[in-house]
């Protein structure tokens, strides 16, 4: 036991707090908080932490190793930036749900045993759905219900895979699983979901531009890293992730050329290079798993980086549609400069930093090739080099071009406020730093690293694929080929349950209504017959017996009705003398008796 | 009168574009220089597969992928997904 506190109760608590400073001092405290945390994490020594036993369970709620770190480092810098980007919006309900799903991500990062992860994975949710709702429009409650619900979803197939693991094998460690059996399958379906694997996706396009300006900033860095980090925990090398990853890269930047919206542009990208990971973690050797990794810490950054951007020009301009936006570089010139880098270090550009880790899966993916039977690494290496030219042109020239560029829409604003700059320029400066001088990086790897990127056929094949492809995007441009950005939506998968949704409730309506009034109707008058019959069904029965037995014993007309009328009160109302009682149950019993 | 900017200026753009278009062709030449020296063991050359070492392959890959992209979004894509912007509200 060390003297340090939990990381995730520092941000969840200290988020807590807020609501209770005023003014600058409430300023200075968020970021306090961030820093206060780190401090904090850099003291933790390697292992297991915080042991409690709960019922049976021996749980390990902080577990600190190179991989958890290295997700720990970058979620307090991203928490860092992303306060000083949303000092300005003066919105407590953001501050500290923030704050919450900050903390929640890292106590999943760093916790040692499934069931605290999987608490951790909940919280994340509740955080998260917050930082949706918070935007307070119509849409955006609508979004973050659909959210909640897939979500709400995804975290019982979890618990359901945990609970069978834990069944099969009476371990709750966060170790390596192989594919085998109902639970480990339901964990990967599970983190798949916040993985946002294709078709299982949707939530992330529809939810997150409905976000708030500082809320899209804080989504994009945790929820799907979360599941990249899981899923490097749990599930490398598992041979699936690979084609997962290449569908992952591959699909959003289609939709990302015809969208308008210029954060969903970004979901999408964001999807896309989270595939990066993907293939990397399914490959799972060590050259794989570090460019995996590092690439989530630089995409945290870069993407962070590009939806800060793009909430600043909406909050500017309040326009985020293609349509309505362009010619930005007047009055949002350094806005625009830090798009630019952030845009720059997605396409890994060299200098930046998407060079100095999409590379590594790359080079992965084409060393596993070579190997025996593993053919089809090709076809991921060749898909990969597609996603790469790919992500440039949607993500690397389309945002900065159709919003600081192009045509000239005619915003005349100011630019994006002091703390929104510095925000934007830490995560600028990072980018370039760590595309320049990759080895501090490199360092925090979880294993170690034996790869260069500055080769000179590396940095002359990167930039002339990233220089064609703006080739290509400035001739179908001038040519008049490349698509016009148009006010429509595009249906992804969530119409399975957004539109044939309502399909089914309609058919639902129609099959299930009539038959539950059937079923209504059949029940009830069942019942009121049964129940009419058996309130008397004893006295009917003795009657019967007892009609025929006077009958035979002579008993006629007006005594018979006198005898008939006696013994159905009599049973009807409990009166029976005690002997006739007495006679009927012995009489039963010895019926029992002989019939047994 | 508001102030000129350096893109309202279409003399600038061109220069622009030229200074693209040039810098294309040069990332050409660099990439035979390179192919010559690579196979001359001048200088060390790193590569996974045969047609990594084809002149122009990685420039030739970027731009077909793009023109790719563009047309299957374009053509192929949109028609199939598109829908007016109040479709779900419906």
């Amino acid at each position: 036991m060390t003297n340090s506190v939990l990381p995730a109760l520092i941000f969840m608590i200290g988020g807590f707090l807020i609501p209770f400073f005023k003014g600058r001092a409430k300023s200075v405290y968020m970021m306090f908080i961030p820093l206060v945390g780190f401090v904090n994490l850099i003291n933790i020594p390697l292992g297991d932490h915080f042991l409690m036993n709960f019922s049976d369970f021996k749980l390990v709620l902080l577990h600190i190793d190179r991989l958890g770190l290295l997700f720990g480092y970058i979620y307090h810098i991203i928490a860092l930036i992303t306060v000083i980007y949303i000092l300005n919006f003066k919105n407590d309900v953001e501050y500290v749900a923030g704050f919450f799903y900050a903390g929640a991500a890292l106590g999943a990062v760093l916790a040692g045993d499934l069931f605290s992860f999987f608490i951790f994975w909940e919280m994340l949710t509740i955080g998260s759905v917050m930082l949706i709702w918070a935007r307070k429009t119509k849409s955006s409650q609508a979004a973050g219900l659909r959210y909640l619900l897939v979500h709400a979803f995804g975290g019982l197939v979890l618990l359901a895979g945990i609970v069978l693991h834990y069944t099969e094998t009476g371990s709750l460690e966060m170790l390596k699983l192989t594919l085998s059996g109902p639970g480990s399958y339901l964990i990967f379906l599970g983190i798949g979901i916040n993985c946002a694997w294709p078709v299982l996706h949707p939530w992330l396009t529809d939810a997150y531009p409905e976000a708030t300006i500082g809320g899209t900033v804080f989504l994009s860095a945790f929820t799907t890293k979360t599941a990249v980090y899981a899923l490097a925990r749990l599930f490398p090398g598992t041979e699936a992730l690979i084609w997962i990853g290449v569908a992952m890269a591959a699909f959003p930047i289609f939709y990302a050329v015809i969208e308008n919206d210029l954060r969903r542009v970004l979901a999408y990208s964001l999807i896309n290079q989270v595939g990066f990971m993907v293939v990397g973690i399914g490959i799972g050797t060590e050259l794989a798993i570090n460019g995996a990794c590092a690439h989530a810490f630089n995409d945290i950054l870069f993407k962070g980086l590009l939806f800060m951007s793009m909430g600043a020009v909406m909050y500017r301009t309040g326009k985020i549609n293609a349509t309505d936006l362009g010619g930005l570089y007047k009055s949002m010139p350094w806005t625009a400069l830090f798009c630019c880098v952030g845009a720059a270090s997605i396409s890994a550009f060299p200098l930046f930093s998407g060079f100095v880790s999409k590379s590594m899966v790359m080079e992965a993916a084409a060393s596993g090739s070579h190997l025996m039977g593993q053919k089809s690494y090709v076809v991921v290496w060749l898909v990969l080099l597609f996603a790469s030219a790919g992500v440039f042109h949607h993500a690397g020239i389309k945002i900065p071009f159709f919003a600081f560029f192009g045509h000239d829409a005619g915003h005349r604003v100011k630019e994006a406020p002091l703390n929104m700059l510095i925000a934007m320029g830490i995560a600028a400066f990072l980018c370039i730093f760590i595309g320049t001088y990759p080895k501090p990086l490199y360092d925090l790897l979880p294993f170690p690293v034996d790869y260069h990127p500055y080769t000179i056929s590396h940095v002359l094949s990167q930039t002339e694929l990233l220089f064609f492809s703006a080739l290509a995007f400035t001739l179908l441009l001038l040519s008049g080929i490349y698509p016009a950005e148009m006010r429509a939506l595009n249906v992804d998968a969530d119409w399975i349950y957004r539109k044939s949704g309502k399909a089914l409730y309609h058919a639902f309506d129609g099959i299930l209504n009539p038959l539950n009034a059937w079923c209504d109707r059949v029940v009830r008058g069942t019942a009121s017959r049964t129940a009419y019959f058996f309130k008397d069904a004893g006295a009917k029965i003795s009657l019967f017996v007892a009609v025929n037995i006077w009958l035979l014993a002579g008993y006629r007309d007006q005594r018979l009705e006198i005898k008939k009328k006696k013994l159905y009160n009599d049973i009807l109302h409990g009166t029976l003398p005690a002997g006739i009682g007495a006679a009927v149950t012995i009489t039963f019993i010895f019926l029992v008796y002989v019939l047994i | 009168m508001e102030k000129k900017h350096v893109f309202d200026d279409p003399r600038n753009v061109k220069k622009l574009l030229k200074i693209f278009f040039s810098s294309v062709v040069i990332l050409l030449i660099l990439d035979g220089f390179y192919i010559v020296l690579s196979k001359t063991h001048v200088i060390h050359s790193h590569m996974n597969y045969q047609w990594e070492g084809f002149w122009g392959f990685y420039a030739f890959y970027g731009f077909v992928a793009c023109v790719i992209l563009v047309l299957v979004s374009k053509y192929i894509l949109r028609p199939l997904v598109k829908r007016e912007e109040d479709y779900y509200d419906k």
